[in-house]
């Protein structure tokens, strides 16, 4: 049996990198996981569905958008009779050295990074409050401790991420609920791919554990946070990063 | 002060804050008698947003003191 077995799981920014990689462990380990994205991705739930035993439904949502997040989340718990856990990873990048950088490119980090880890974490604080139990994990980043430049939007977010994930944590610990957030480092995903060779080189050149990440390295961190092997960590920030901030 | 209304409210009471129904009266107060603390409250008064259909600002909410206040807001808004 798996130490999430009956769970009910939201994961937002499911369908590739880290967030598909949460979702399957989630699965992999007995919850139903409601995975989101931009567009619905049947073939990629009814997969892992089949592949897991348990349930996994995809729903399009846009996390930036209030309304959308207040609906889709209603129809979710309304799905699955509750919600025990909710992972924030949802992310973008527009990454541009700060004096070119666009409004909207700032904005839009900043919307989808951080707004949405707001809108989701309100959207599902009701039901875990009556249920005097519940786990939030939000994605944050190394980013959010080290500078980098042009990632002026992309570090501000993660940052204010750490500090709603400590808020969080103080404001629902009464009820049981905890809220940790997690800082990958350099993790090997599409995202990254889409940094240039020379960033990716002198990243990978200064990881104490001498390899990049794996999008599971950060799964397993939200696997254990999410169970009940976690209870007793709240408002904590998790490095997954092969040393890189020891 | 109107019954109906009280009774309702005391069933949301009873549901949000674990208490028996006999111990809400129109006098108690919910941070001295009904032991609510802030969290409690936020739930206290979205419960009896959806249970009466109404919007209670936080500017009114915050007045609530006691049961009966709550019963005289509603009655008020239900006008």
């Amino acid at each position: 049996m798996g130490k999430l077995t009956g769970k009910k799981a939201i994961v937002t920014g499911a369908s590739r990198g880290i967030g598909l990689a949460i979702a399957t462990k989630l699965a992999s380990e007995g919850a139903d996981v409601a995975i989101l994205s931009t567009s619905v991705k049947e073939d990629l739930a009814a997969k892992l569905s089949a592949e897991l035993g348990v349930q996994v439904k995809s729903y399009a949502c846009n996390v930036a958008d209030s309304e959308t997040v207040q609906s889709v989340f209603k129809q979710i718990i309304a799905d699955m009779g509750t919600v025990d856990i909710l992972v924030n990873n949802a992310g973008i990048t527009r990454d541009g050295l700060l004096m070119r950088m666009k409004d909207e490119d700032f904005d839009a980090v900043i919307a989808t990074n951080l707004r949405s880890v707001f809108l989701c974490t309100r959207a599902v604080a009701r039901t875990m409050m009556g249920k005097r139990t519940g786990r939030i994990i939000n994605i944050s980043s190394i980013n959010a401790l080290h500078g980098q430049a042009g990632q002026a939007n992309y570090a501000a977010a993660k940052a204010g991420i750490i500090g709603m994930t400590r808020s969080n944590a103080m404001e629902f610990a009464s009820r049981g609920i905890t809220v940790n957030a997690i800082a990958p480092g350099f993790i090997g995903t599409d995202m990254t791919a889409a940094m240039d060779d020379a960033t990716k080189e002198k990243y990978a050149a200064q990881i104490p554990l001498g390899r990049i990440g794996k999008p599971e390295d950060v799964a397993n961190a939200v696997a254990f946070l999410a169970s009940d092997d976690a209870c007793y960590i709240t408002g904590q920030i998790l490095g997954v990063d092969g040393g890189l901030n020891a | 002060m109107n019954e109906e209304i009280f009774k309702k409210v005391t069933a949301v009471i009873v549901d949000k804050l674990g208490v028996k129904a006999e111990d809400v009266k129109p006098e108690s107060e919910f941070g001295n008698d009904l032991g609510a603390d802030s969290l409690d409250r936020v739930e206290l008064v979205m419960a009896l947003e959806d249970e009466f259909e109404v919007e209670i600002l936080d500017s009114d909410a915050e007045k609530f003191a006691k049961v009966a206040d709550v019963v005289a807001f509603i009655e008020a808004k239900k006008a």
